[in-house]
This record gives C-alpha cells, structure tokens and sequence, in this order.
C-alpha cells in the first residue's frame, strides 16, 4: 500500500504547553483515517500541521511524498482543506466561490465550467447556484466547503469536525459525499466527534493530552478495549485525560 | 496573472456589494470637502470683547465703534469696573477686554500720548494672539486717523512713516478654502486607501477565510497584488471626486499637470496601502487594526502640515515629518495645483514616496507568512 501521510515524532509547542506530543503514524492512499481526540487533545494543531499551515517544533513527516518543513507550498498544491469555521466567502455566490478557488487551484476556464456544473448538479443546487453563500443553511454549507476542497483534485483531503452542528440526514449525505472521494482515490483525513461517523472510517486514531493513546480499525479497537461501541472505547480513553475545556 | 485575475474578480465583487463601503467612497469626499473647508480656518471671526470705559468721552465712543465696525469683534459687555469685566472673562463670555482710562480724550489731544490696557484670555492661544494683534492694529489705525486729524498734513510730514505694500502671490486673496481643500483632498485619499487595505485583510482573518487561502498554493505576492490593485484604483476613484468637486465648488483648477499629479497619486497610494497591508500583517481583529491605523493617522495628520507648518515645528518634530508620507503629499498638491509646479519640482518628493511605497511593500510581504 502507498503511504500518503507519514509522522514520526511530530511535535508542537507553544512555549512550555505541548499540544501535540511526538506523534508518529502512517496513512495509507485512499483510505478513510478518523482522527478522534476530546476537545483540546490537540487534533486541530497536528491537522494544521500536516496542512502546511504551522511549522512543527520538532518530528519528522511527509506529506503526499513532500517534507513538512521544506516544502509546504507543494504540500498545499496536492491537499485539500476544510477548517472547523466555514470559510469560503459569504458575499459570493456558490458559483463565484467554485470559480475562485478553482481559479487559485490553477485550474482552466473550461474545468472550472465543468466542475461547477457537475457539483451543482451533484449537491442538487440549481435552485441556489445564483444566490450568496450566507443564505445557505450550515449542512449546505459545509457539502459546499467539502465540494470546494476536493475541487482540484488533491492526493489528500483533510477534514476538522465537518460535521459538527449538522442534522443526521445531512449528516448521512455528507459521508456519501466522502466516500464518493475516497472510492476515487482521495485519502481523506477525518476528525471528528460523533462515534457513528468513527466507524465508517477505515481506520481510527485516538489523541488524549497531545499524545496518539490507540490506532487501529474500529472492529479491533473494540477487541482490543473489550468494547461494545466506539462510544466505549472513546470513553476508556478520554476519561483519562488531563487536559480539556 | 491569471491568478491575479481571479483575485481581482473576487476583490471587486465584494467591494461592489458592500453598499456601505461603496457609500462611504463617495459620500466622504463629497461630505468632507463640501462642509469642512468651510468650515475649518484659521481666520478668527467673532472675538468677545468686553469693555471699560472709565473716559465715556466722544473719541472713547469713536474707537469703541471702529472696533465693533471692524467685524471681527462682539461687544459681549460694557461694564463699569474691570472686575465687573473680569467676571465676563471667568464665565466664558468675553475673550478681551479693553480698559479706556479717564481721561483719554483730553491726554490725547494735549498730550499727544494715552496708554490702554488690553486683558486677553489665553486659553486659546490662537483666538488670544490673534484677538490681541486685531485689536492692536485697529487702535493703532484709529491713532493714525487722530494724528491726521490734529495735525494736517504738511508738505514734510512730521511723522513720517514706511508702508509696506506686499502681493501675494499663488493665493491672492489668501483664502484658507485655496489653501484647506488640496490638504483635506490628501487626508482623504491617505484615509480611504490606509483603512481599506487594512482592515480588508484583517477581516478575512477575523472571519476565518484567510485560512482557506493560506492552504492553497498561490504566491504570497499575488495575494498581495490581489489586494493593493483593487484599493489602489479606489483610491483614484476617490481622488477624482475630490477634484470634480474641487473645481466645482471652490473654482480650484490644478495650475500644473494633471498628469505629474496623478503620476505622484499613483506612487503615493502604494506607500499608504502598504502601511496598510503592514499594519494587518500584526493584527488578528479589526479593532486592534482600528487602534493602531487611527494612532498613526492622526500622527501623520497633526504633523503633515495640513494645520501647522512644518517649518515652525521643534526639530525633532521636522526628523518625523520626514518620515510620514502625508507630509509629502500635502506639500505636492499644494505645489502642484496651486503652484503649477512642474514634474521636476517635485523629484525628490517622488523619489522619497517611491522608496517608502518598496520598503513598507516589501516589509508588509515579508511578514505576511502563510505558515506560522
């Protein structure tokens, strides 16, 4: 199997506060990777970090191939990224945010036309394509977000809590939309709160207190905790932490 | 290029509909330029005077009148002591008092020679100096009137005296509104152009979506390419208004090239939206960007020369002028609308702006990092 995210001792500090504490794992092409972890384990730093968006403190870590340190503007060209607040623009359009981040993407005028087309088509957004983003109701929104990210193509998708504040029907509709990419080939990266959502991912990896405490698929993770959930197994683990909100 | 021309699509998208930000680009100008010079000059009109006039004789009535007559004084008191008037002073209601001794008319005329007491109220220093000199200068045409009076005019005047006739030139009439809209048509374009750019990217920070951008592969340099161009037109936008309604209103018609103007305009709006872009480079909210934008703006305002000259100023108020942008402005629009000061005047003002307009680019760039 081709390994797409690679970590080995990844750490970050912020002065004496260590939020992610050599973290070391390797995430395969085309797998669905569940980064679990309770409020302030730092998941969100470790995520920033394999973005390109923070240097780490020390560690090592390729990502799609590229080194963290070196070469972050060619880890941006083959990523893409969905933060936990929205952040496409609310005084553009649907149409105008596909064509403007297909246009930084590098993409041409024809596959912008194309994309934008069979995305609409894809989140059923005839009706809104015309209107301002701000409009949407928030399961839109983030359909829209993900669609965005996956717009170029990238080798890996990274993905913080996308569905947090969303119903369980949109819910649902959004992990359709995140197998669709994966069954493409697209590695996706998933944090996330909702133990439902853990088992839909090939693999999962517990963070507790900056540090990786389990990684395996949820079928052996329950084994493993004598567990008859995820919800369970999250639990074992997360009650021991220190750190929280 | 393509990238900036997406940028650009988006930039002006957002600005056109932001309908407050599109208002305020023209209703400032319009606003400012129409009420302020009007309004903002130094000429000190309507001084408070308060008088005692121990004498009551007819020349104490004449030269009470020559002052009221002079338009640039109210009697707000008459009063009979000078504490009476003192009072007046202390409640704010007289700025001067004049105190006529007894006696006047007659130490006039047979002495030739009468003192008088003039009390100023200092406070406002301006109003004070000025109220004072007025005054001074009306008495003192008054005495020249009696002089002539008492003593006609012979063929060699007793009291010869020199007068100085000057001409003023660039500004015949000296009219403040002449000397006030170029000043205040600068402070608009250094405002509009110094907020915009700052405060448009601190607000994608605040909002989240620089993130967005910062994790996609486009050049930092684009990025800011991508944010001057749009201000940078703007900022003409606004310039151009401000000149319409300058030749409009005030009959304020450049003298010199309106091309070295608006080549020097061009040059100068890179130096403010770099401050811009600099100062958003070290904030995360828009209300630290307000802080520190308004700090120095109202430093490059105060010391710009707009209000006071720089030339009198303490010298290490002059080294800080150097360094402020404004001042260069002020001083080319005033040398070029008014003057009609040509492009080789104003070299070394061009010069100066291009090499902050590099550094404060150069400096914003570098310190705008997509990883942290």
């Amino acid at each position: 199997m081709e390994t797409v995210i690679k970590t080995e001792n990844l750490t970050k500090r912020f002065g004496d506060f260590i939020a992610a504490n050599e973290i070391s794992f390797e995430v395969y092409k085309g797998e669905i990777f569940g980064f679990l972890g309770a409020n302030g384990a730092g998941k969100t730093t470790a995520m920033r970090m394999l973005c390109g968006l923070s240097i780490p403190s020390s560690g090592k870590a390729t990502i799609a191939g590229y080194d963290i340190y070196r070469q972050t503007e060619l880890i941006k060209k083959n990523i893409g990224y969905m933060s936990q607040k929205f952040s496409l623009y609310d005084d553009l359009t649907i149409l105008e945010n596909i064509q403007f981040f297909g246009g930084i993407y590098g993409l041409s005028n024809k596959q912008i036309k194309d994309k934008s087309e069979s995305l609409i088509e894809q989140l059923g957004l005839h009706q809104e394509a015309k209107k301002l983003v701000v409009s949407l109701p928030l399961g839109w929104k983030q359909k829209l977000s993900f669609s965005v990210a996956v717009l170029h193509e990238p080798k890996i998708v990274f993905l913080d809590e996308p569905t947090g504040g969303v119903d369980p029907v949109t819910r649902r509709q959004f992990w359709d939309l995140i197998y669709e990419a994966a069954n493409r080939g697209v590695t996706i990266f998933v944090t996330t709160h909702y133990m439902d959502e853990a088992e839909y991912c090939n693999r999962i990896s517990i963070m507790v207190d900056g540090k990786i405490e389990a990684l395996d698929t949820p079928s052996h993770l329950k084994k493993t905790f004598a567990a008859t959930s995820m919800d369970e197994v999250f639990y074992q683990l997360a009650r021991g932490a220190k750190r929280g909100d | 290029m393509r990238t900036i021309r997406f940028l650009l699509q988006k930039e002006f998208r957002q600005i056109f509909r932001n309908k407050i930000i599109l208002a305020m680009i023209i209703v400032m100008p319009s606003v400012q330029l129409m009420i302020l010079p009007l309004a903002a000059d130094y000429e000190i009109k309507n001084i408070n005077i308060a008088i005692v006039d121990h004498d009551r004789s007819s020349y104490s009535q004449n030269l009470i009148s020559t002052i009221t007559a002079s338009g640039y004084f109210k009697l707000t008191g008459f009063e009979n002591s000078f504490k009476e008037a003192l009072h007046l002073i202390e409640q704010d209601q007289a700025d001067l008092i004049l105190e006529i001794p007894q006696g006047f008319e007659r130490n006039l005329i047979r002495e030739g020679e009468q003192k008088m007491f003039i009390a100023v109220n200092a406070i406002n220093g301006v109003k004070a100096n000025l109220g004072g000199s007025y005054l001074t200068s009306i008495i003192k045409n008054y005495n020249n009137g009696i002089r002539l009076e008492l003593s006609p005019a012979t063929r060699f005047s007793r009291n010869p005296s020199i007068e100085i006739l000057s001409s003023n030139w660039f500004n015949n009439l000296l009219s403040y509104r002449v000397f006030m809209v170029p000043g205040i048509l600068a402070f608009l374009v250094t405002m509009i152009g110094g907020f915009l750019s700052c405060l448009n990217i601190v607000k994608e920070k605040e909002v989240g979506t620089i993130e967005q951008i910062n994790v996609t592969p486009i050049k930092k340099h684009h990025f800011i390419l991508g944010k001057l161009i749009p201000f940078w037109i703007l900022g003409n936008v606004v310039f151009t208004i401000g000149l319409l309604i300058s030749w409009l209103i005030y009959g304020i018609v450049p003298v010199g090239n309106l091309a070295v103007l608006y080549g020097f305009i061009g040059v100068y709006l890179l130096s403010v939206l770099g401050f811009g872009l600099l100062v958003s480079t070290f904030c995360e909210t828009q209300q630290q960007a307000m802080f520190i934008m308004f700090f120095f703006m109202m430093v490059f305002i105060l010391l710009g020369g707009l209000f006071t000259s720089i030339d009198s100023m303490p010298e290490w108020a002059q080294i800080i002028s150097k360094l402020n942008p404004v001042s260069y402005l002020i001083s080319v629009m005033r040398m070029v609308i008014l003057k009609g000061s040509s492009l080789n005047d104003i070299v070394p003002h061009l010069i100066i702006t291009f090499v902050f307009a590099v550094v404060l680019n150069t400096w914003a760039a570098l310190n705008y990092k997509k990883t942290t």
